[in-house]
């Protein structure tokens, strides 16, 4: 049979060193390329944290410009949520999902490494930024028509726009990728309720990522014709009216901030009942809080525009769907305290990060329920009560969950233990940090100081609290330098890991550390929730593997590395600065893509006369 | 070597629920497209009426026109049922042609698009001074017909109403007014809307027309789509009948509801 | 300025923080909880001593029903929040200590999976509480849309990059940077834009509303007492947005309609020499101040883009509510605007600042003054 293949490059079939990177399709490996790139963008995400922070030390500083100011808050938001959290959740997706669910692979592994050089490629655009006559400025949900050209000529807003557009497509595709793997690669007896709670909160999260994107797709695509084009969406002499924006940008945002935090919560949720040896409390409810999350999602987004003049009758009716959202999150919160409950507590460092969480979010949930309020919240929007609010949830919410997950499956991914000291030393002092930082902020918030400002005067009385404010975050600081230093020593010279060092209960700690490339050697069957810790404790009828499929003596066909992902991912990424700059870059971007995409579907997932080693 | 190659085509594989990956991503793709739609026509309901200045929906459009291309765009996705149906049967024959008549009935509807904008963008009016139907004229005509004052026999003159500069002269014995009131996206927020949310539309179709004419050159090559191998069809097939359901809407919220006022 | 209302922020802080101790003291074993519960407290009352009433912009300082309603539903919310917290705090500390695993080898805890009862409890009992408190929710809502009685007064308050302009169309008056309402009056503002979003607050008399282009927005406020209020556009509008600020003067019926009766003269006409060739430095074609500012009563001054300087000495503030009105401070203003607030129009469109023309010298900038300061 004639292979259909496109013969432009050489497919690499092992490829070593840096190559094996660029064109791996594992997804463990590309899951670790998500983890490390994000991390380091959320460092660079933090370092303008505290370039903001230290200009509010004190009134009347000028220790940067506006101007600067400005786009520092505007990348320090945008960098992340779309470059830091967005991503750090993709890689435990990308680490742990097929793991979990007893796969080999995602359902595309091709369009799952695409997905990560095409975020890369966005990481890449909104950064450039800075040394291209400076970045975004208008906030990380540029409202209009401050965007528009008349009042936003340079570029900044461009590479914002293009940058995010970019930045879409990489996060669809992954969601694509997710939703199908999630509902077709489960391994035998893997029904949706044996499905460890991490899969089900990505499914939630994926599902949503995918019907939000396309709505700040469009609207960005709005803005950019403004821009571009000189079309009227949202200029305003035209009759453009800017609260459209608002509207499709929080209908959009609304759900990405549950994208954001769902998996968090999925984090957690695998990190108690570990840590304490029960299961997870109120399985079956603590799906549905999930579900009801992602749907009542949609129906909150005016909670963001409660003083854009909707009207008595718009207001009341967000302020009570808003409100109803609190029921399934506190369900979530409960159910955690009954998992822990009667527990038998391992206070690893990744529990006490869930524990932090719990504690933590829970201060932000309730901000939540305080400026659902559409009535109080007139004197709460826009304030640093509202940066307060955003920190508890995703800094204390969302960034512990993850790091609760990074020391949780460190051990999985690496080979190797972390180091317990440091870890603990890590939490105290975050934990320290983010409240020193992020709690004074309800107060001064509520004394009138507005977000976005680049200063203040002395008599507004908001000095001693950001003083406060400022120190915290250089402690969250210093608290990272003992995370990095952590990381990087235990992932070198760490003691050699077991394959299952918590005594877990999920599919991922029946195979080594770190897994072989395969994954599995037999696709397991799974008869229980909390399948492997019912294997280990001896239940019934789990005593021997029952083979689903293609198992020991037969060669496993892994899907072969390929050049083809990250060519299309170029394309964009010479694309996009040709958006910005000149259409003809953008015609040859276009022209890579496709060339990309045409080879890449004419190129088959094994090449088939090449016989594959079956274990390494 | 032959189980290889399709299990690498993702058709026999064992998955978890018995539903193809390929298939389910096209129909998740197109949960997501909706949405996208979605938000563009929302967009255009939102500014419905909300133009500071003309033209107008019922100025410009012509429902008959686009209603033969709307037509070919429906008939097309019948030709594309028929083309899977003769793939799935093993007429390659058949399968070859209905999807050519795909490809052209598609091509068809873009070049009426194409038509449609230029027409659009260089829309010229013209009204006789002493229509008996004056009546029913719209605001744009009205305007324009509001120039037949300044009309003086065998002379050409120019007037400027508003932000139209109307001639008015005389044809095989009537008084004509006549000026281009030209629509393009900067015009105002219906050209603006109007070309956004079909300009995308028609992006999908010229996009679906590539797809379906690399199918049908791959047709030809040895082994490229065969009654086993179908999948490929299947999938553009899904993409192509969802190009034209969101065409049907489109049809009925812009250009219906655009030019009868009852709805 | 004392307030009429003892502080509700004294009232509640320490009980909370008493509160917080007494767990702290009875339950906690644990050192590194203990260090924490201590820093946690201390956190509280450092809090405490910042949280003053005496701030400019406090909201907890409610001098007028608005923003007092709007407090109360903040009390009512953080009471049900605090309670909320020290319960989970509680059964998660209470949880902690009493769970822990004590040995490697302890045996594994009881496989509990879940308890309809109590998850149907704990689903019902926020719902309860949460209706409870969406009642003055929304009585709040419709409260603070509509004055409960007719209003006399119309204020349009328009957001301009970045300053505010205050029309009183009944009374032909128009000023910037300063708003004056008469005392205990429910007053309407009409909130308007002609640039970017903004946003109207005063945080001690009510919430906030934005000011959006193509959307006329209102609310409404009514002040208690008389007095200097602080605003702010709390909506981020550009460069300078840190910068956009303005006062609410609050004053007695008959003095508030003392000042309208002054803002509704013509200019006053400059007596004093190096005042009057201010005047025509401002009217002349080398500044060029006349293109953007109206002074009335002139015939050449009919600017809108800038605001209206028609009685500027009258004012207590210049350039947005960040500097006061004083000699030293308008000659620093005048020297370098863009100092003052980064990327104003003026300092990028006027000639004599964006470097196209001619800059001011220190004798032409010192006669700006005296007539500026002439306009009483």
């Amino acid at each position: 049979m004639t292979t259909l293949s496109f013969p432009i490059i050489r497919r690499p079939m092992h490829p070593t060193g840096v190559w094996s990177w660029i064109t791996t399709i594992d997804h463990k490996r590309i899951g670790i390329l998500y983890g490390v790139t994000a991390f380091a963008l959320f460092i660079l995400g933090g370092i303008e944290a505290l370039l903001i922070r230290t200009q509010l030390i004190g009134p009347d500083r000028d220790f940067v410009s506006a101007e600067v100011f400005n786009q520092l808050f505007t990348m320090h938001g945008t960098t992340m949520i779309f470059l830091a959290i967005m991503p750090l959740g993709a890689a435990f997706f990308n680490f742990v999902i097929p793991l979990q669910i007893g796969a080999r692979d995602v359902a595309f592994p091709r369009l799952n490494a695409f997905s990560y050089w095409t975020f890369l490629a966005g990481a890449i655009i909104l950064n450039a930024s800075w040394f291209l006559g400076g970045a975004p400025n208008a906030g990380w949900f540029g409202y209009a028509p401050i965007t528009g050209q008349a009042f936003n000529p340079g570029h900044g807003i461009d590479f914002w726009i293009i940058g995010l557009q970019v930045l879409g497509i990489a996060s669809l595709a992954a969601a694509f990728n997710f939703i199908v793997t999630i509902i077709n690669m489960r391994a035998p007896g893997m029904t949706w309720m044996r499905l460890p709670l991490f899969t089900w909160m990505t499914f939630i999260t994926a599902i949503l990522l995918v019907l939000a994107f396309p709505v700040i797709t469009v609207a960005l695509i709005e803005l950019m014709f403004d821009r571009k084009f000189g079309t009227n969406f949202f200029f305003t002499p035209a009759g453009g009216n800017p609260v459209l924006w608002q509207h499709l940008f929080w209908v959009f945002g609304h759900p990405e901030v549950y994208i954001l935090i769902l998996p968090a919560m999925g984090i957690v949720s695998e990190v108690l009942p570990t840590f304490s040896k029960k299961p997870l409390f109120g399985y079956p409810t603590v799906v549905l809080a999930g579900a009801l999350i992602g749907f009542m999602g949609w129906m909150v987004w005016s909670h963001h525009m409660f003083t854009v003049g909707l009207g008595p009758i718009a207001n009341s009716v967000f302020t009570i769907t808003t409100m109803a959202i609190a029921v399934p999150t506190g369900i979530k919160i409960f159910n955690w305290l009954g998992t822990i409950w009667k527990g038998s507590l391992d206070f690893r460092t990744p529990m006490l990060f869930a524990l932090g969480f719990i504690v933590l979010f829970t201060i932000g949930g309730i901000s939540g329920v305080m400026h659902s309020m559409a009535s109080s919240d007139a004197q709460q929007q826009d304030t640093y009560f509202i940066i307060a609010h955003i920190h508890y949830v995703l800094f204390s919410g969302a960034i512990m969950a993850i790091m609760a997950g990074i020391y949780y499956w460190f051990p999985k991914f690496s080979g190797r233990m972390y180091d317990e000291r440091m870890g603990k030393m890590h939490f105290v002092l975050m934990f320290i940090g983010q409240n020193l930082a992020f709690f004074p902020m309800h107060f001064y918030g509520l004394d009138g100081m507005p977000r976005r400002i680049y200063t203040y005067d002395a008599d507004m009385g908001w000095t001693a609290l950001n003083a406060l404010s400022t120190s915290g975050a250089y402690l969250i600081a210093f608290s990272f330098f003992i995370f990095i230093f952590n990381m990087v020593k235990s992932w070198r010279k760490g003691e050699k890991a077991a394959n299952d060092p918590w005594d877990g209960r999920t599919l991922e700690w029946s195979i080594p550390s770190p897994p072989p490339e395969h994954n599995f050697d037999e696709i397991p069957t799974v008869h229980d929730r909390d399948d492997w810790w019912a294997r280990k404790r001896g239940g019934v009828k789990h005593g021997v593997p029952v083979s689903g499929g293609s198992g020991e003596g037969h060669a496993i066909h892994m899907p072969q590395p390929s050049f083809w992902p990250i060519v299309v991912s170029i394309g964009l990424l010479v694309g996009a600065f040709g958006l910005i700059y000149n259409v003809a870059v953008a015609g040859i971007g276009g022209g890579i893509a496709m060339v990309g995409i045409y080879a890449w579907a004419f190129e088959p997932v094994n090449e088939p006369d090449e016989k594959q080693p079956a274990h390494h | 070597m032959a189980q290889v190659t399709a299990a690498s085509h993702g058709e026999h594989e064992a998955t978890t629920t018995g539903l193809n990956h390929r298939k389910m991503l096209m129909w998740a793709f197109l949960g997501s497209d909706c949405m996208f739609f979605g938000s563009l026509i929302a967009t255009y309901l939102v500014y419905k009426g909300k133009s500071k200045a003309g033209p107008f929906p019922e100025d410009v459009f012509s429902i008959p026109v686009t209603s033969v291309s709307t037509f070919v765009l429906l008939m097309s996705s019948m030709s594309m049922v028929l083309a899977y149906a003769a793939l799935t049967r093993g007429n390659m024959k058949a399968f070859r042609i209905w999807l050519a008549s795909t490809v052209i009935m598609g091509a068809t509807f873009l070049a009426f698009q194409t038509f449609e904008f230029y027409e659009f963008a260089n829309h010229e009016v013209v009204v006789e001074c002493n229509d008996p139907d004056a009546a029913d004229w719209t605001d744009l005509q009205a305007k324009v017909g509001s120039a037949c004052g300044s009309f003086v026999a065998g002379e050409e003159t120019e007037v400027t109403i508003g932000e139209y500069t109307v001639k008015v002269f005389e044809e095989d014995g009537h008084a004509v007014a006549e000026t281009t009131a030209g629509l393009t996206p900067r015009t105002n927020l219906f050209g603006t809307t109007f070309f956004t949310l079909t300009g995308f539309h028609g992006a999908h179709v010229t996009l679906g027309v590539i797809w379906l004419l690399s199918l049908f050159f791959f047709s030809f090559r040895k082994g490229g789509v065969t009654p086993k191998r179908n999948l490929d069809v299947d999938l553009a097939a899904l993409y192509w009948h969802f190009v034209d359901v969101v065409w049907i809407v489109i049809f009925t919220v812009v250009y219906l509801f655009g030019v009868f006022q009852g709805f | 300025m004392t307030g009429r209302f003892p502080s509700q922020c004294r009232k509640i802080r320490p009980s909370f923080g008493r509160r917080l101790r007494n767990i702290e003291m009875s339950k906690f074993r644990h050192r590194s909880l203990h260090l924490l519960g201590v820093l946690l407290t201390g956190l509280l009352f450092t809090l405490l001593a910042a949280c003053s009433k005496a701030n400019p912009q406090s909201t907890f300082d409610t001098l007028g029903p608005v923003s007092r309603n709007q407090a109360t539903i903040l009390y009512v919310i953080a009471g049900v929040g605090t309670f909320v917290f020290i319960l989970v705090f509680g059964i998660l500390a209470y949880t902690v200590i009493r769970y822990r695993r004590r040995s490697p080898d302890d045996p594994d805890p009881p496989q509990i999976h879940g308890n309809d009862k109590l998850e149907v409890a704990w689903t019902i009992a926020p719902a309860i509480v949460l209706i409870a408190v969406a009642v003055p929710t929304l009585q709040g809502i419709f409260y603070a849309a509509n004055p409960p009685t007719e209003a006399r007064l119309t204020v349009e308050a328009t957001g301009h990059q970045w300053w505010f302009e205050f029309k009183y169309p009944e009374l032909g008056v128009v000023t910037a940077n300063e708003m004056h309402i008469p005392e205990d009056e429910a007053v309407i503002v009409e909130l308007r834009s002609v640039d970017v979003n903004h946003s109207f607050w005063v945080p001690k008399l009510a919430g906030k509303v934005d000011m959006i282009p193509n959307n006329e927005n209102r609310l409404w406020l009514q002040a208690d007492e008389s007095g200097m209020y602080y605003g702010q556009c709390a909506e981020f509008c550009g460069e300078s947005h840190a910068k956009m600020r303005f006062r609410v003067v609050v004053e007695p019926r008959a003095e508030f309609d003392a000042w309208v009766a002054r803002q509704q003269a013509a200019a006053a006409v400059p007596g004093d020499p190096l005042a009057k060739e201010g005047h025509d430095l401002f009217m002349s074609n080398q500044a060029r101040c006349f293109a953007c500012h109206t002074i009335a009563g002139t015939q050449k001054a009919r600017g809108t883009v800038g605001p209206n300087l028609t009685h500027f000495a009258s004012r207590q503030h210049l350039a947005a509510g960040n500097l006061e009105n004083t000699q030293e401070n308008l000659r620093m203003w005048l020297e370098d605007p863009d100092a003052v607030k980064p990327g104003n129009l003026m300092s990028r469109d006027a000639a004599v600042y964006n470097g196209q023309g001619e800059p001011l010298t220190e004798p032409q900038i010192s006669a700006l003054v005296a007539f500026l300061r002439s306009l009483e």
